[in-house]
């Protein structure tokens, strides 16, 4: 069973979020995500400045299986892309919500994050995947 | 054997199953006049000895006439062996081998081939081969924009000087996925694209600029100063050259201080026989930093459990039957064979050899032009530096005087005035190293007696 800490949100697609003290969100991929994907050799992250709108992919994860788009849980300006992917994409593997985080937007709207699914829907959602 | 593995009872029995009387009742949904009919004059089959004569007495038609067009395909020495050994079963398959573990010996191949691309154009990476060399700039055009993350315009700079049909092409293929191309000018005393054409372009938002090298009246473009101010001015930079002509001139791994970001081009004049437009090949090389938006197979080097090195096709996520609609391409052909025919026509020739065939091409269209412009009514269009092409400006209309070539035996090269209208009367022409002095001797005392036959227009 893959980790779902219960202080995140998330969306069907896999993607967390955090909301930060400065009102950024930090997005990454889950746990199920990166055990689903395998060894990531690679990760595109958006630059800072850019635009993005909920729903649209921003950044693409590759594994020695599948490149994955990775979507925006909100609409709003990034703030930062993960530098530290670029020399070492495991970290998405070792510490998925940590270290492996992928962007940091700054949401127009607050209420996108809220109206994410919490850990215990998530958990559903993973569930009536796999069954 | 019919293609179709059905018996006629198969098939009865299939539409007894679904209940129609037959199978054009499946189409029904189709309207009537958007089916396709029935094509219009084929006539009946023919027996192979049938064919046979008919394509002897066709192809003898054509004559042995003596070829001066050159215009993006070359006619060039093939030896011998490169043909034998490329249609041997064990190479003899137009594709690239998914299975690595029933395929090391392609695999292999195309790897040499990639190490050659690499170093003919001084960059890190090569593909495994495009469709063509065409086709092969588009694909870089849109590799350009995905590769420029901080270039949002998709503005691409084509000079007027390229390949008008790969000019064709790249708005083809790329030209409804949002890119923009602009046409750049070219200095009309030295037929090269200049410096400042890329003036009107300073703080704006451009995506990448083309060089092709040579150009395409066969001039030598000032590359070096293109790509750094190019990149200067924050532009990416797409090479596209002909392979031959790398092995005398700088490879655009070096041009300017960085060198250029892509390098794409026509393979065919690496052992590729003319053969009316096709199949040829293209080819494409990066840098390792652009390497994950390079379209097509890349074969990679590798050691298996037991630490034995193997080949295999490599960073596949990128690819059309990973990412679907999201590949790097979807047109992502690669020509295996051709790619054979091009890797053994290099190791046959190495280094020397292919510089040999480059110094030819240059000495022999050097004498070419000499010979031609001494007849009256034919002058050279530029002035500037050349491999082994020229445009050449005549007096009167080209197409008379090529018909008139032609009744001598002699194709005397290609027509540009519908491309290019405002040169005026423009011939381009071309001798590799398969054209002899006498060759061109045959070529001047023809055109000097077509121009002394007919009055100038």
């Amino acid at each position: 069973m893959s980790n779902v800490p219960a202080d995140l949100r998330y969306l069907k697609s896999h993607e967390w979020a955090r909301l930060e003290a400065d009102g950024t969100i930090t997005v990454g991929i889950s746990d199920h995500a990166q055990q689903a994907l395998g060894d990531l050799v690679f990760a595109e992250v958006p630059e800072a400045g850019r635009r993005v709108s909920a729903g649209e992919a921003c950044a693409v994860v590759e594994s020695v299986k599948a490149a994955s788009d990775v979507y925006s849980p909100v609409t709003g300006e990034v703030v930062a892309g993960n530098a530290d992917l670029g020399g070492q994409p495991e970290l998405i593997n070792q510490d998925p919500y940590g270290a492996g985080w992928l962007m940091r937007i700054r949401p127009d709207d607050r209420a996108q994050f809220s109206a994410m699914l919490d850990a215990k829907a998530y958990e559903a959602a993973l569930a009536a995947e796999t069954h | 054997m019919p293609f179709i593995p059905h018996t006629d009872d198969d098939v009865r029995g299939m539409l007894a199953a679904i209940g129609i009387p037959g199978i054009d009742s499946l189409f029904d949904e189709i309207p009537a006049e958007l089916r396709a009919r029935a094509l219009d004059g084929i006539p009946l089959a023919a027996s192979e000895m049938q064919i046979g004569r008919l394509m002897s007495e066709r192809a003898a038609r054509d004559g042995k006439r003596l070829n001066f067009i050159g215009a993006g395909a070359y006619e060039h020495h093939v030896p011998s062996a490169v043909w034998a050994i490329v249609t041997r079963g064990e190479y003899y398959s137009a594709y690239t081998p998914y299975q690595a573990e029933a395929s090391q010996g392609t695999l292999q191949l195309l790897y040499e081939y990639q190490s050659m691309m690499t170093s003919l154009t001084g960059m890190d990476a090569s593909n495994a081969s495009l469709y063509d060399g065409a086709t092969a700039v588009a694909e870089a055009c849109l590799m350009a924009v995905r590769a420029h993350r901080r270039s949002k315009s998709q503005r691409i700079l084509l000079p007027a000087a390229l390949h008008p049909r790969y000019r064709d092409t790249v708005r083809a293929v790329a030209g409804n996925q949002k890119l923009a191309f602009e046409l750049l000018p070219y200095d009309a005393s030295g037929g090269q694209t200049t410096l400042a054409s890329l003036e009107q372009y300073r703080g704006q938002d451009v995506t990448a600029l083309v060089i092709q090298q040579p150009n395409f009246f066969g001039t030598l473009e000032d590359v070096d100063a293109l790509t750094d101010r190019a990149h200067e001015m924050g532009m990416l930079v797409i090479a596209v050259v002909n392979p031959t002509s790398l092995a005398i001139l700088k490879p655009p791994g070096e041009w300017g201080a960085k060198g250029v970001d892509i390098v794409c081009g026509e393979g065919q004049p690496l052992g590729v026989p003319l053969s009316s437009g096709g199949p040829y090949f293209g080819f494409m090389t990066t840098r390792m930093e652009h390497v994950r938006q390079m379209p097509g197979r890349i074969v990679g080097r590798t050691v298996d459990l037991d630490d034995k090195p193997g080949f295999t096709l490599t960073l596949q996520a990128r690819e059309q039957h990973i990412r679907r609609s999201k590949a790097t391409s979807n047109i992502c052909t690669n020509q295996g064979l051709l790619v054979t025919a091009a890797t053994i026509y290099m190791s046959l020739l190495g280094p020397k050899g292919l510089s040999q065939v480059a110094a030819t091409c240059l000495e022999r269209s050097g004498q070419l032009v000499d010979a031609l412009t001494r007849v009256p009514g034919v002058r050279l269009a530029f002035g500037g530096p050349r491999f082994h092409e020229a445009l050449l400006l005549l007096d009167r209309p080209v197409r008379g005087v090529l018909e008139a070539l032609a009744a001598r035996g002699v194709v005397g090269g290609l027509d540009v005035t519908a491309d290019y209208p405002s040169l005026g009367h423009g011939l381009l022409v071309c001798a590799t190293e398969t054209r002899t002095p006498e060759d061109v001797e045959t070529y001047r005392s023809a055109l000097a007696d077509v121009m002394k036959n007919a009055a100038a227009a």
